[in-house]
């Protein structure tokens, strides 16, 4: 094992990691903000990878207004969902469970419903135009392509950050998830507010899918293949933590890649591997907020 | 009061019997499997909702327990031979009880959006591990030609033994349901801070159930075996899961016996729109949405309610 083979695996590692995590932003930013449990959220993620599919192949689009294009048809499709579904049980007892009941038949319904637009069969989708190629750095051949995911994921974190944190928005979702009401009296429109903040979170979903599509093949199965690994990493990184998550998938991207290349058959079981490990010296994750650990 | 509710309770499972011994009278091996299938997997999903509808834990994983009790089966069968079939039964039950008391450790945690999240990630762990590991499992083919030996290999007298069984478990999870254990899992469920205040763990309650439902999703999972005669991987999938959750609300997640019914309409509806459709998971999707947002209660939870409303109008009317 020398060195550049080792970069090589970082580099497709942090790839894998920076796509886990955009897609755990979004389902963290529901979680945090909204307090909605999105099991569906993986189902926008699919969506997102076949709204380029179609915009990139059937249109001639340009790769990157598809992933665009894939962002908005997401964020509409999670805003519709959650102002014609979601909003009926917000505050119903038990409605957590409700939540997951509801969000579970969102999946099944939008793997139907791909299904009968896009059909069965598998779909590809090319790198767009500038980075099919490689990266040569010394004896070192980096894909340009996953540089680029790795660039976008960072753009996208250190903006959704920034709103977050520091623009009026930002602060105005976040006040409302510490505190519905008295937003509300304070003249906030907090039914609004929670679809805009929806809309994003399935829109980071279905950007993730349209940028991971010309990696992996566009399948129908795709979604809960995505949200089991981004509920590890949100498991890991403690729910709702944003920084957690990140460094949450880093670790899984990373042990991922050294497992592709170590023990390729086996390597779709190391994500569990490193959760069952995770959950017995820390079970309240590796990151999780002061208050969840003293419960 | 308690006297009526006594016979009436009486009435139901005495007609509950019959219903179900009768159907081998039909001599039709098609209603007799279908028979069989509802009252297996009513059996699942009554267990199941000891677990969700009674103390609160959504479990997005007892497609584990219902695999390893099918897998007990198949492996013995497989490895040892025919005659090993109830052995095999009864070391998947086992192992699905040692399991479940051991992730119970693991799963059982904050809050319960975790508990369903770390169900669903074991449950699909244990799945990635039968799917892959072919040389023992035999991966995506399964494992068929699982036929009780001796007496159980005949339709008829299998179909009494699952009778049997289903008739004992759902009347032993009906008493424990109603017992002061019961109570205390009712109570979990809606109030865990006092739970802690009455001297009483919330926790090793929680895992006592977590065991006790598993230990009959197993079950099922072995009797099911001796059904199609064959297991497959999707046994341990995790639309198993989703579906005997689907059975609990669309019968009635705080109605004892609504997941059962839930479980009969889902298994007749399966087999006459399943085979006409490719496009089952919808329909199935529609009706867990239809449930969750208008009818909560599940079918026999509103037509309880139903009940009660005609009677309490009458009850107006007479001027009470």
């Amino acid at each position: 094992m020398d060195s550049s083979f080792l970069l090589v695996q970082f580099v497709s590692g942090l790839t894998m990691a920076t796509l886990l995590f955009l897609v755990a932003s979004g389902l963290t930013l529901i979680f945090g903000v909204g307090g909605v449990f999105n099991f569906a959220h993986g189902s926008f993620y699919m969506l997102g990878a076949y709204l380029a599919y179609t915009v990139v192949s059937l249109a001639h689009g340009n790769f990157w207004v598809a992933v665009l294009a894939a962002g908005l048809g997401a964020g509409v499709a999670g805003m519709i969902a959650e102002a014609a579904f979601l909003r009926r049980i917000y505050g119903r007892s038990e409605e957590g469970g409700f939540q997951i009941l509801l969000t579970y038949s969102l999946i099944l319904i939008i793997d139907d419903l791909v299904k009968l637009v896009w059909g069965t069969e598998y779909k590809s989708l090319s790198r767009p135009a500038g980075f099919t190629g490689s990266l040569v750095i010394g004896d070192v051949t980096l894909p340009s392509y996953n540089l680029a995911i790795v660039g976008v994921g960072l753009l996208v974190v250190v903006v959704a950050w920034w709103v977050l944190s520091r623009t009026r928005p930002g602060r105005i979702a976040r006040a409302t998830a510490l505190d519905r009401e008295t937003m509300g009296v304070l003249g906030v429109n907090v039914p609004l507010t929670m679809t805009l903040v929806f809309g994003i979170a399935t829109a980071l979903g279905g950007i993730t899918g349209a940028l991971a599509a010309p990696l992996r093949s566009v399948t129908p199965g795709a979604g809960i293949e995505v949200i089991i690994d981004s509920l590890i990493v949100v498991v890991l990184g403690g729910m709702g933590n944003f920084w957690g998550a990140w460094l949450a998938a880093l670790l899984l991207g990373e042990v991922n890649a050294i497992a592709v290349a170590t023990v390729p058959e086996w390597a779709s079981l190391f994500s569990y591997l490193v959760m069952v490990v995770t959950l017995i010296f820390k079970p309240e994750g590796l990151f999780a907020p002061r208050q969840v650990r003293k419960v | 009061m308690e006297a009526a509710s006594d016979k009436k309770a009486l009435l139901f499972w005495g007609l509950f019997l019959v219903v179900f011994a009768l159907v081998p009278i039909s001599r039709n091996d098609y209603y007799l499997a279908m028979a069989n299938r509802i009252l297996v997997w009513g059996m699942f999903a009554v267990a199941f909702n000891m677990l969700f509808g009674v103390t609160g834990m959504l479990s997005f994983g007892q497609a584990l327990f219902f695999g390893l009790g099918g897998y007990g089966v198949g492996l013995m069968v497989k490895y040892l031979g025919q005659a090993w079939f109830l052995a095999g039964l009864g070391a998947g039950v086992a192992a699905a009880a040692v399991v479940a008391y051991l992730l119970g450790y693991l799963v059982i945690r904050v809050s319960g959006v975790f508990f369903t999240i770390l169900t669903l990630a074991f449950g699909q762990l244990a799945w990635q591990i039968t799917f892959r590991w072919y040389r023992v499992t035999g991966g995506d083919d399964g494992i068929q030609g699982l036929v009780p030996t001796g007496i159980l290999g005949d339709h008829i007298v299998y179909y009494y033994f699952c009778l049997i069984l289903v008739a004992c478990s759902v009347w032993f999870l009906k008493r424990l349901s109603a017992s002061p254990q019961g109570l205390i899992l009712r109570c979990v469920r809606q109030n865990p801070a006092r739970v802690r205040f009455l001297g009483r763990r919330v926790r090793r309650n929680q895992r006592r159930i977590y065991v006790i439902s598993s230990v009959f999703a197993a079950l099922a999972g072995g009797l099911m075996a001796g059904v199609d005669n064959s297991i497959h991987t999707n046994m341990l999938n995790w639309t198993t899961s989703g579906e005997v959750i689907l059975m609990s609300v669309l019968g009635g997640i705080h109605q004892f016996f609504g997941p059962f019914i839930g479980a009969a309409v889902i298994k007749v509806i399966e087999d006459v729109v399943g085979a006409r459709t490719e496009y089952w998971s919808l329909i199935i999707g529609l009706v867990m949405m239809t449930m969750v947002l208008l009818f909560p209660r599940g079918l026999v939870g509103e037509w309880v309610s139903f009940k009660a409303r005609m009677r309490s109008g009458g009850a107006r009317k007479e001027g009470v």
